[in-house]
């Protein structure tokens, strides 16, 4: 229902946009990197970033849904929804993009006190301070809460021993947030706490990881000996598990494609450019378009059940478990989706290096995408999830 | 919100589930097999339909009808399916009622609506002339005779054509357009054979040999358009309630799992059975989806409704394949049986897979509408 307000709210938006956005920053996003990410070793972002950055960041508008009084724009969730719908529309990117917007601060918000709301919830959305996540260890992948890293208690602080890995972005993070063990005694979920650790703390040092699509974000992460201040626990001590799931779950509805505005060329597009058609408009390849269409086919139903689940979470039934639906679904058809690409472009696809190949953006993106199904839990735990929480399959105890 | 059902569209689900599992479970249709019953479906679980107003779901309602919307139906159609329900529903309800509504004349619609409302009459539609859905190749077609038309042609898998008060079909006009007729099926020249298909419900060929046909008859608003936005409500509806029927066979699948043993424990804790489960759930939450989407673009009265039919009906006929194999073949040596119901899962899915389009044909038709 369009009330006045509504109505005046999204003009203001729309006109506001209009005016500061610059044209640059209305194309969709290539990688990551084409966002501005803020923090204190950032190269500082392109002017353009700046300006629509300080603009936004003015207005509370880098993330618009927080409080006011943590930096955010405190708008309502009908509002909310109607700047991200003109936002969308203008095609205008996000300001500022942060694990700490998307990760962190949704966990600080339901589970950090005061004090840390004050200071990191403001520092995320002012830009300030880039997050990493320290979560997998190399014996706790799939099985996250085998973890390792020991948080021991010395008074006033925790010092903090052990190795993270898959910390995207850690050599250029400011502070990383981290499930530790701080009880090696109790059942393993139960002994596990949730610590911000700053990065410039003595002890912490990061290793880049090179994956089969090339180079990458990921590094792997140490502490040795490190003091961590006790006012950096984020809830109750031996309670981080709760926190993880929660992140987790949110991880999931985002890899899961839900809050995916980006604009992709079409598949179909993409092979019609590379093979052509045949005399009924009919791409070249008929068992490619065969695989084609069930690919997109499935994205699109796909599509049409985010849609769905947003508008269950509305009307009151959340998400939940069913996270694991949509991590699941979205990667699988991300995978064959470049399967295809790969296929209906043939050695162009395989190309590696050189203008001819783009660099060979197709064929590096293929491989990496064989990460979408291990990455955030992979495709198995997302089946176990949906096996034992939703369909309760599991032996009578 | 679209994908959200209303209270109202709510409570119709609620009640329908309720009456089905109570008036018309799996073992009527068993029944009904069992006793070869001339009908094929119980005539008075049908009269409680029509007093609970099912038949006036899509009837506007200056046609004496409830203008309640697809989505409506398509919850009940869902109900059905998961009760392997045979009755006029589909024929009648979802697919004739749909093409008068959508092709008849003010006076057509006064005179077929009215009493299709009341469940005074029940009606089919006849699209088929091959044995794989070809809707572009018509050869029944009207000649012109003093005044009036004769009809020749033959019509095959034509659901309730043994039971169905009028025939409404698809043919070629005396000038060599597309349109639609609607026929008493008692007219002389009409010959109908009940066919007995493996799902056991009812399906007719027909014959028409010189049946006479007057203008009033001729749907007033048929062309090719028409009839095929008449052929993708009737998709979508067929869509509906083979969703219904696989969401039935894979809940009976699941919970069969947690109840027999192998091994010292249930089969429920096999990894292995767990993720055949659990990527079944994942392709039926798809499935529902492309499902609601198109009854919505019906009810909207979106222009071009065939990417969202198609869209359903490829899904669930993949969807349905899936489940009601997996059925099958997690029930065991048991599920073979023709004790156990999941075997009528299967059967009625392979039905309900091949009507109106199967899954190659609305994939195929995904990627012409997409534009390769």
């Amino acid at each position: 229902m369009a009330t006045t307000d509504t109505v005046t709210f999204k003009s203001e938006v729309r006109d506001f946009i209009e005016a500061n956005c610059p044209e640059a920053l209305r194309k969709p996003v290539k990688k990551f990197e084409d966002y501005f990410w803020g923090g204190k070793k950032s190269a500082g972002g392109t002017d353009e970033q700046i300006k629509w950055f300080n603009a936004m960041k003015e207005r509370g508008w880098t993330v618009p849904h927080w409080p006011k009084e943590y930096g955010g724009g405190g708008l309502s969730a009908e509002e909310n929804k109607i700047f991200l719908n003109e936002m969308a529309k203008a095609g205008a990117r996000k300001p500022l993009f942060s694990f700490g917007i998307s990760m962190l601060g949704p966990a600080l918000l339901k589970f950090g006190n005061e004090a840390q709301k004050k200071e990191h919830l403001t520092k995320i959305a002012n830009g300030e301070i880039w997050w990493c996540q320290g979560y997998s260890e190399p014996g706790a992948g799939s099985d996250l809460a085998a973890l390792q890293t020991r948080a021991e208690d010395k008074g006033d602080h925790y010092l903090v021993n052990g190795q993270k890995v898959w910390t995207s972005y850690a050599d250029k993070a400011d502070w990383i947030f981290c499930l530790v063990r701080t009880d090696p005694n109790a059942p393993k979920h139960s002994g596990i706490s949730f610590l911000l650790i700053d990065m410039e703390s003595e002890g912490v040092s990061t290793r880049p990881i090179k994956l089969i699509s090339g180079k990458s974000p990921f590094c792997e992460t140490f502490f040795d000996n490190v003091k961590v201040p006790k006012e950096n626990l984020v809830g109750q001590e031996n309670m981080g598990w709760s926190i993880a799931t929660f992140l987790l779950t949110h991880e999931r509805s985002m890899i899961g494609g839900i809050g995916d505005t980006d604009v992709k060329q079409a598949l179909h597009d993409f092979a019609l450019g590379q093979m052509g058609s045949d005399d009924n408009g009919k791409l070249a390849d008929p068992l490619l378009r065969k695989e084609i269409a069930e690919i997109e086919l499935d994205a699109r139903t796909l599509d049409m059940t985010i849609q769905r689940s947003l508008e269950e979470a509305k009307s009151g039934k959340p998400i939940g478990a069913r996270s694991s639906f949509f991590k699941y679904a979205y990667t699988e058809i991300n995978k064959r989706r470049y399967e295809a690409m790969v296929a209906a472009a043939g050695v162009n696809g395989l190309g590696w290096e050189g203008e001819k190949y783009n660099d060979g953006a197709v064929a590096k993106q293929f491989c990496r995408t064989k990460g979408n199904s291990i990455e955030g839990g992979t495709s198995e735990v997302q089946l176990n999830i949906i096996a034992k929480r939703i369909l309760h399959l599991r032996g009578k105890k | 919100m679209a994908y959200v059902l209303n209270e109202e569209q709510s409570m119709l689900k609620d009640s329908a589930k309720e009456f089905l599992k109570n008036n018309a479970p799996v073992a009527q249709l068993r029944q009904l097999r069992d006793d070869n019953d001339s009908k094929g479906y119980n005539e008075s679980t049908w009269q409680q339909m029509v007093e609970m107003g099912w038949t006036a779901l899509t009837i506007p309602e200056e046609y004496e009808g409830m203008n309640f919307g697809y989505l409506g139906l398509g919850q009940i159609l869902e109900e059905s399916g998961r009760t392997l329900t045979s009755s006029p529903l589909l024929s009648s309800v979802a697919m004739a009622t749909a093409a008068i509504n959508i092709a008849g004349s003010d006076a057509q619609k006064k005179d077929y609506l009215k009493r299709l409302s009341h469940g005074e009459i029940t009606a089919t539609l006849a699209i088929d002339e091959t044995a794989r859905h070809n809707p572009n190749v018509i050869k029944s077609s009207l000649q012109s005779q003093n005044g009036s038309f004769l009809l020749n042609g033959t019509k095959v898998f034509v659901p309730d054509a043994n039971i169905s008060d009028f025939i409404i079909v698809s043919c070629i006009d005396a000038s060599g357009n597309d349109s639609m007729v609607i026929l008493d099926s008692k007219s002389d020249g009409i010959t109908i054979t009940r066919e007995h298909l493996m799902d056991y419900r009812n399906y007719g060929t027909v014959e028409l040999n010189n049946v006479k046909v007057s203008s009033d008859q001729i749907l007033a608003n048929a062309n090719k358009h028409t009839i095929e936005r008449t052929l993708d409500v009737a998709r979508v509806a067929v869509a509906a309630e083979l969703y219904g029927s696989s969401v039935e066979a894979f809940e009976r699948s699941v919970a069969y799992l947690k109840e027999r043993k192998q091994f010292g424990v249930e089969l429920a804790t096999f990894q292995g059975l767990q993720h055949r489960c659990a990527i079944m759930f994942c392709e039926l939450e798809l499935a529902q989806s492309a499902v609601l989407n198109a009854l919505n673009a019906i009810d909207r009265g979106d222009e071009d409704i065939r990417l969202a039919a198609s869209t359903a009906k490829a899904k669930v006929c993949k969807v349905a394949q899936l489940v009601s194999n997996e059925g099958v073949q997690l029930f065991g040596g048991i599920g073979m049986t023709d004790d156990e119901e999941i075997g009528f899962f299967l059967k009625r899915a392979r039905v309900g897979m091949a009507m109106l389009g199967d899954y190659n044909f609305h994939l195929d038709r995904f990627a012409v509408l997409n534009g390769y």
